[in-house]
């Protein structure tokens, strides 16, 4: 078989180097633009996985590039004046250069035919039996049938400019730098006895009001090694074409068409936050290799095969890698954690570490972080079992469970273990109900089952919540065991909501509240409110989600009102659900939470930004935790449910309006539970019962 | 889990063996027919394969897997669900989706553009105003409302949230185990998110061509021809297809682990001994 391999990158020699290895009657070219030793950057970093792979599929190159490694197994972050080191992590890392040094050696021992300084031309490849581009993420012989492969190239996380230093490390060092500009970052690390990688990071905003825009080289350099002076301890930054970038994802739907097939960044990237760029080139190449052999040479069958093995896992790194890069763009918000929580937060930022694991690798660190859960600085219980303090009320750990929608006492079952029980939705009046399994709260007597099942949980050792609300526009339909918005067939009621719009299209029209219904469902609140506090209730939560009727208010979807109550302005959409908080305020006791929908993620809804905002402004109204939500505000949005779809809008929430969050969306393990609280990404979590225990409830 | 297998509604020449084969099927392990649903292409009208089923079969289920709702009016829709439900006795699953096929919508007038919006006014439509539309023969959709169970397809976020609000489960797509195990997961945030009781049903899906390398290159040049407008993912569809004991084994095992909760294995060729060779692989 005749191989064209456009790009002698590592993606490239390595697949050169398995080729002939697997049948030296392949005969493989090797066409590189620049010359032998023209390479840009400085070190790359391995994990202990790839190695494995590399071992087993060439020993001679494994033991070259293992006896050039740099290798060490601790984290430093540099970070508030303080050092903290986390162990128990595998990192090798070498020089770019080596290592393409060792792998055009023994491709040219192996027959491979290396020629550099050549532009490889769609008419000089016409003769392959199989083209690879490995010519990188700029790949040109991918942009010749951008169309074909599906190629989708977007900017990435913050401005990095890729920098080495003669400092000498012994571990990864992130360095987290605060200026007048802003917070700005360093990923460091060594990759031979004489050199080390320094990136720079910092989000554009920061980059431009510090100048670093308009730079030169040279300039930025010294701005640089100024502004990091302390960590370099005298030693200088280098510059190898290092100039400040946006890091470029890149995604290709098909990694093949015809005989071309796309390797490494040409195909896909990741983000050098997580250093796996060159890991994921080079299983690349050993997944094609064998694909072939496994095919018989059988190119169009190899390549299938080749996809259907790399696409899966390269997606989990972009995945990852978005949660990474995600992270560093918004880590200024994070610099109230103590160390400890900080650095736990940085090493599981990317979802593929979490508290177990990271228990596993360090657990000195997850030690000190569970300590900082407590004051007496002692026992040590992971963050999940730690008390959790709101004014007057604690909570005896982080686990919230749901009541079923409609269930009182008798929902208790599969609460068990939960630190607070959360009631389904309380209607303030009977026209405020969803449907007509729903409570409400609107006489004395209506507050019995409240205080029975609020009785039951002390016992038990817990605290309830309760979450008032009227479902405004989404009321009169059947039980949520039906359906969703499904009409009830009789038996329904008129409706009220911000504006006369109907919740489904068809559904009914609601009547728009005017200031004197405005007053009565204020009162109504309050009443509740009241009621809830006699039945020995210890938080009270007030239903601003999901488009019931203060999500109505909130959301310009919904809201469509001309007057003092809507419009563009946020704080007009405010003022009836703060009115509302007013009034409940003023006679309930305890803490407050309002469940709130973030974003509407809905064409022309509301933001995160905006969702942040409105979070800020029910804190500083006397809101003291808020219930992070996301979607529903209209039938028709376009919501999210992947794993922990709902994380990192309660981390933002936290640590951007700075108000205590409780997060579910579908969580079912412990570990995320421990991981999201020790990360400060929520204050409690909300623990649904997973399809297994479902199974388990049905069968036992 | 329970395992059911497709007819042959959509393979070239499935139309002679499509009776034999529901005949063959009811005698069988088989859980369930299921139909495929394509306008454009020499296949057999969905509702239609599963009416010639109903009335040579007393003991198997049948079921749409999925059929593309917005290319029916929703009273055509309503009325030609309810009259399969009818001839079956009840023995009758419902699943929609939006497909994934242009040319289906072109020729069929329907704007591809709004198939969601227009998806959501026929399940509003299934689960209300049909109730009183005075459309027989007499049933209602919506396993919660004691009517024919329903299913919702598709990868999207509205689609799950779609399905949650009106349906009583989930119709996968197809794909590795591992595909369909993040789907459920998906499925089952979305059931949570919308606030309903109790866990959706979650169907899955897969080829098979069985009976040696040339049937499975059969079942292989079927596969991308009738996903050829998907482009390269035919090709990925294709080396999807289960084509020995063994792999079918496999992807039920997997299937089973993911949750799922019935698997409808379709035929990639529309030879009559491929139901018994499937029974076979599944004994």
């Amino acid at each position: 078989m005749k191989v064209d391999i456009v790009g002698a990158g590592p993606a490239g020699l390595y697949l050169a180097i398995l080729l002939r290895k697997n049948d030296p009657v392949h005969e493989v070219r090797v066409l590189e633009r620049n010359a032998p030793d023209a390479t840009f950057g400085w070190g790359v970093v391995f994990s202990e996985e790839t190695l494995g792979e590399l071992r087993d599929a060439d020993h001679p190159t494994y033991l070259a590039i293992t006896d050039s490694f740099a290798r060490w197994s601790t984290v430093d972050i540099r970070y508030r004046d303080t050092l903290l080191r986390s162990r128990g992590h595998t990192f090798s890392a070498i020089a770019r250069r080596q290592l393409l040094a060792i792998l055009q050696r023994r491709a040219c021992d192996l027959g491979a035919d290396l020629r550099f300084g050549v532009e490889a031309h769609a008419a000089d490849l016409g003769g392959a039996d199989l083209v690879v581009a490995a010519d990188g993420a700029n790949s040109l012989t991918r942009r010749a049938h951008a169309d074909a492969f599906g190629t989708r190239v977007s900017p990435q996380g913050g401005k990095y400019v890729w920098f080495g230093t003669d400092l000498v490390l012994d571990a990864f060092r992130f360095i987290f730098t605060e200026t007048e500009y802003g917070l700005i970052q360093v990923h460091s690390y060594p990759f031979d006895e004489r050199t080390s990688t320094f990136i720079v990071e910092c989000p554009e905003p920061t980059w431009r009001r510090a100048g670093l825009d308009r730079m030169s080289e040279r300039e930025s350099i010294e701005f640089c090694t100024e502004l990091f002076a302390d960590d370099l301890g005298g030693h200088r930054l280098m510059s190898n074409k290092s100039v400040w970038l946006d890091f470029p994802l890149v995604r290709n739907d098909s990694w093949h068409h015809g005989n071309v097939v796309l390797l490494g960044d040409a195909a896909h990237t990741a983000h050098f936050s997580i250093g796996s760029g060159t890991k994921l080139a080079m299983e690349d190449a050993l997944a094609l290799a064998n694909a072939l052999t496994r095919h018989d040479n059988a190119v169009p069958a190899a390549l299938v095969d080749y996809e259907l093995q790399r696409q899966p896992v390269v997606e989990r790194f972009q995945q990852a890698a978005g949660q990474s890069a995600a992270y560093f763009g918004r880590v200024a918000g994070y610099t109230d954690l103590v160390p400890e929580r900080f650095a736990f937060n940085l090493l599981t930022r990317s979802g593929r570490v979490g508290y177990a694991n990271l228990t596993q690798r360090d657990p000195d660190l997850v030690r000190l972080v569970d300590v900082s859960f407590r004051g007496d600085g002692l026992a040590a219980s992971p963050p999940m079992s730690a008390a959790f303090t709101l004014g007057e009320l604690t909570v005896p750990n982080r686990v919230v469970a749901e009541l079923p929608a409609g269930s009182t006492v008798d929902g208790l079952a599969n609460a068990a273990g939960a630190g607070l029980v959360l009631t389904g939705l309380v209607a303030v009046r009977p026209d405020g109900r969803t449907d007509p399994t729903c409570h409400t709260l609107d006489t004395d007597d209506a507050a019995e089952p409240w205080a029975e099942l609020a009785h039951a949980v002390h016992e038990r050792g817990g605290r309830v919540a309760l979450r008032l609300g009227h479902a405004g526009a989404r009321g009169s339909v059947r039980p949520p065991a039906h359906g969703v918005d499904l009409p009830l067939r009789a038996g329904g009621w008129p409706l009220v909501a911000a504006s006369a719009r109907p919740y489904l299209p068809g559904g009914a029209v609601p009547t728009a509240l005017d200031d004197a219904g405005m007053d009565a469902i204020c009162a109504d609140f309050a009443a509740a409110a009241r009621r809830a506090a006699v039945a020995g209730v210890d938080l009270l939560e007030l239903d601003a989600a999901h488009g019931y009727l203060l999500a109505g208010f909130l959301s310009p979807l919904t809201n469509r009102r001309t007057d003092r109550f809507g419009g563009a302005d946020l704080a007009n959409r405010m003022r009836f659900p703060l009115a509302v908080l007013a009034a409940v305020r003023a006679v309930w006791p305890g803490p407050l939470a309002v469940r709130l929908t973030v974003t509407d993620a809905a064409k022309r809804g509301s933001t995160v930004e905006v969702g942040i905002e409105t979070a800020a402004a029910f804190a500083a109204a006397g809101a003291e935790l808020v219930h992070v939500q996301a979607g529903q505000s209209v039938p028709d949005g376009r919501p999210e449910y992947r794993r922990g779809h709902l994380t990192e809008l309660s981390d933002r929430v936290r640590n951007e309006a700075r108000v205590p969050t409780v997060v579910g969306g579908y969580l079912t393990t412990t570990d995320e539970v421990n991981t999201i609280v020790a990360a400060g990404r929520a204050d409690l979590c909300v623990l649904a019962r997973s399809a297994a225990q479902a199974r388990a409830a049905v069968f036992g | 889990m329970r395992v059911g297998i497709g007819l042959p509604n959509t393979v070239p020449g499935g139309a002679r063996t499509l009776v034999d084969w529901a005949r063959r099927a009811d005698d069988g392990p088989f859980s369930t027919l299921g139909v495929l649903d394509r306008v454009v292409y020499d296949s057999v009208e969905a509702f239609t394969a599963l009416a010639a089923a109903a009335a040579v079969t007393d003991r198997v289920e049948l079921a749409t897997m999925v059929a593309i709702a917005p290319l029916r009016t929703p009273a055509a829709l309503a009325k030609q669900a309810a009259s399969v439900a009818a001839l079956a006795g009840g023995r009758f699953t419902l699943g929609l989706g939006l497909g994934g096929r242009h040319d289906d919508y072109d020729v069929s007038g329907v704007e591809h553009r709004t198939r969601g919006a227009r998806f959501s006014e026929q399940l509003a439509y299934l689960r209300g105003a049909f109730d009183g539309a005075g459309i027989g023969p007499s049933t209602s959709f919506g396993a919660a409302d004691s009517g024919v169970t329903l299913l919702v397809g598709g990868g999207s976020g509205p689609a799950y949230a779609r399905m949650a609000r009106f349906a009583d489960g989930y119709a996968h797509g197809g794909g590795p185990p591992r595909a369909f195990g993040s789907a459920a997961h998906s499925a089952r945030a979305a059931w949570r998110d919308l606030g309903r009781p109790g866990e959706p049903l979650l169907w899955g899906q897969g080829y098979f061509a069985l009976g040696g390398s040339d049937v499975a290159e059969r079942g292989a040049a079927y596969l991308r021809d009738y996903y050829a407008f998907t482009g390269p993912f035919a090709e990925r569809i294709a080396a999807g297809g289960l084509t020995s004991a063994r792999a079918v084994k496999d992807f039920v095992r997997g299937y089973a682990a993911e949750g799922c909760d019935e698997l409808i294995l379709f035929p990639a060729v529309a030879d009559l001994d491929q139901v018994d060779r499937l029974a076979e692989a599944l004994a």
